[in-house]
């Protein structure tokens, strides 16, 4: 399954690339080392989601949204990330197919199944939220919401705080191609641009072509999302984020750019959604290229990887998945009178009978 | 005396001198204008926004998630609704991660009728803030307890709503604010910017000291035993004389209560006072169908129904699009002193 890869290397980016990445053994850009490290996670992404939606079909969660297909730019971005608490970590204001972003940054399986599966143990939501919607404060990853775009105007706060003291942390967001269209994605253009007040800002947005049932090209009359950068005088590009390669080497070119000016930048990366929007729509495997598969390919043909280790590899990851789903379908379910936890910091009733 | 804005103001600076306020941000509040109401005169960490009222909700809620406090603006309450969905999410961030992530956020906007503003300047808010669970939503009704509500605000970890009634910018209180000078003219000259520009001019701050009004505290402006009035922000001063009319034409007492805090509120104060009177009103200006009044009015009838000697009443501002312009629009549109006085009386008529 799958179309093919055109190239390697099909970035056209505003901002040329100067990548001096040394070519390892095998005549790619990237080391061995590193090449294996980013197939690893993708495999260990991959099977998560495909996981979480066999939870989801066998009636084990209500709901299934996330982001197989979009590994090869994810996995990039989460190992790039300065990961960890505080002004001087990099902020990260995902959406909901950021599974593979954070596998990279040391997610483990049982944390997004007990998401999806609700549990008590869940300790992103308490059993309150979809899966994908994240929340880790020890890694400075805000709240992954269900409103669309809504991060690129939340992300102007936590790039203005690392600003006003100037440090080495920079504000990551992600997003896709249909929730450009809200007022926020704008909000972010206009405030991490003003003259002077530059925001440390990566705005990313990952083109999949789709908003649900509605294609990009009923939705949009720009030839790339990433050019509404352009007036506002941003560095931009949009790269293929079905190639980690590529999205390793831009995303650290960027990245570098602005951690080293300030200044902001717009990345569109196209990458593919290989489920559909959701369980909503069927989550069955649509035809569109895989990037997994693609890179695969790749790494046989060079001699990075062989096939008995890959197949080692995807079995165990399958096999940690499906313990996680064990382990969590285990474990408590949350109670009903928690419904009140938390509605005010300190367990400060919220509850107006209280009053 | 202060008058409200000078003591938002004030509060604001106490607030970035000993409370680690980092920004006051929205639109005009920086310099040179410092607020359409001057409530942010010649505060250091004040700055201009751009004209988007999503993209200052959204950075408020943003650097509230790295812990620093800031308090923003909404010019207007009336431009307050494209953001409606930013201020459910983060009224809903602390529940909705479990308690992981808070958001310890002051947005401040004026509300309500009273100067003349139109369709798009006269806009309540009481109501609908009621209605984003997660959110503490306060309300003063004089420069004292503007100042102790704000430092309230800026305390609290979680996010408040400080609403402004801006027909009580002006209207200078009747007590002192702590350090405050005594002298009207000494504490203008020294924290007014001078008309003409901010070039050049610094505050000269008094020494001014922490004065808190615990959110969630409501407060007896006059006291009764006839009937209970229960309000909050300009109505607190036509029900107060409403009260003192009564009271010298007819020697009826009112019991008025200053709610100060919308959600959470002060049932204890209420459920007192009526058990004391066996009548109340509430009284506010927003609109009238699905107010907040009616959920305490509710409460009223399934608590105290057995204690209640007439029907309760609200009394809020009529259902309509917006407030006409003309006077005679707007004082129509919501409740003012004669209408007030005639429902109150109604209320005192009625046998049970």
């Amino acid at each position: 399954m799958g179309k093919k890869l055109a190239t390697q290397s099909t970035s056209q980016s505003r901002s040329k690339s100067k990548s001096k990445s040394k070519s390892g053994s095998s005549g790619l850009p990237l080391s061995k080392q590193e090449l294996t490290k980013i197939h690893d996670l993708m495999v260990k992404s991959r099977a998560l989601e495909e996981r979480m939606i066999k939870i989801y079909k066998v009636g084990e969660a209500y709901f299934w949204i996330g982001g197989p297909g979009e590994e090869a730019f994810g996995v990039p971005l989460g190992m790039l990330a300065n990961k960890g608490q505080g002004f001087d970590h990099d902020w990260l204001h995902l959406h909901y197919r950021c599974s593979p972003t954070l596998i990279a940054m040391g997610m483990d399986f049982l944390t997004p199944i007990r998401l999806i599966m609700n549990k008590a143990t869940d300790k992103c939501t308490g059993g309150r939220n979809f899966s994908n919607h994240y929340s880790f404060p020890e890694w400075n990853v805000a709240p992954v919401t269900s409103p669309i775009g809504v991060q690129y105007s939340i992300g102007i706060g936590t790039a203005w705080a690392q600003k006003r003291r100037k440090a080495k942390g920079i504000t990551i967001i992600t997003g896709g191609d249909a929730g450009s269209a809200e007022g926020d994605f704008a909000s972010g253009l206009i405030w991490a641009s003003r003259k002077g007040s530059e925001l440390p800002m990566l705005i990313t947005v990952q083109n999949n072509k789709w908003g649900i049932s509605t294609h990009y090209d009923e939705q949009h009359g720009e030839a790339h999302v990433s050019d509404r950068g352009i007036p506002f005088k941003m560095r931009t590009a949009v790269i293929n984020g079905n190639d980690p390669i590529e999205s390793y080497i831009r995303l650290g070119e960027e990245m570098a750019y602005i951690r080293k000016t300030g200044k902001p930048v717009v990345l569109e990366a196209s990458v593919s959604r290989l489920f559909g929007h959701s369980s909503a729509d069927g989550v069955n495997r649509r035809d569109e290229l895989d990037c997994l598969e693609e890179f695969e390919k790749l790494l046989l043909k060079k001699d990075v990887l062989t096939e008995k280790k890959i197949k080692q590899i995807k079995d165990d990851y399958d096999k940690e998945a499906q313990n996680a789903q064990i382990k969590a379908r285990a474990e408590l379910s949350p109670e009903a009178s928690t419904i009140w936890d938390h509605f005010y910091v300190n367990s400060e009733s919220g509850d107006w009978r209280d009053f | 005396m202060a008058n409200m804005a000078q003591s938002i103001r004030m509060a604001l600076h106490y607030g970035e001198k000993h409370l680690d306020v980092k920004d006051v941000f929205g639109q005009d509040v920086g310099a040179p204008m410092g607020g359409v109401f001057t409530a942010t005169q010649g505060l250091e960490t004040s700055w201009n926004t751009p004209l988007d009222e999503r993209g200052i909700v959204g950075t408020a809620m943003g650097i509230a998630m790295t812990g620093d406090i800031c308090v923003a603006e909404i010019q207007f309450c009336d431009y307050i609704f494209n953001t409606i969905d930013l201020l459910k999410i983060a009224g809903n961030t602390n529940w909705v991660t479990n308690g992981n992530v808070s958001l310890p956020l002051v947005l401040m906007t004026p509300v309500g009728a009273g100067i003349r503003g139109s369709v798009y300047h006269s806009h309540s808010f009481d109501a609908i803030a009621s209605r984003l669970p997660g959110w503490k939503v306060v309300m003063p009704s004089n420069p004292l307890d503007a100042y102790g509500l704000m430092l309230s605000a800026i305390k609290d970890p979680n996010p408040v709503m400080f609403l402004k009634p801006k027909a009580l910018m002006r209207v200078r209180g009747e007590e002192l604010i702590p350090g405050e000078p005594a002298n009207e003219k000494e504490l203008k000259a020294m924290i007014d910017q001078p008309v003409g520009g901010s070039a050049g001019w610094k505050a000269k701050w008094p020494n001014l000291e922490e004065h808190l009004v615990e959110i969630g505290k409501g407060k007896i402006t006059r006291q009764g035993s006839a009937a209970t009035v229960v309000t909050y922000g300009r109505h607190v001063l036509m029900c107060n004389q409403v009260a003192d009319d009564l009271k010298k034409e007819k020697g009826i007492e009112l019991e008025v209560i200053d709610l100060r805090s919308i959600y959470p509120y002060d049932w204890e104060l209420i459920k007192t006072s009526i058990k004391k009177t066996g009548r109340v009103i509430f009284v506010n200006e927003d609109t009238e169908v699905t107010n907040f009044a009616e959920h305490l009015s509710y409460r009223v009838t399934q608590e105290l129904f057995y204690e209640l000697m007439a029907r309760p009443k609200v009394l809020a501002g009529k259902n309509l699009p917006g407030i006409g312009l003309h006077a005679n629009l707007e004082e129509a549109s919501v409740p003012q002193v004669p209408e007030i006085k005639e429902e109150v009386i109604s209320l005192l008529q009625e046998i049970p």
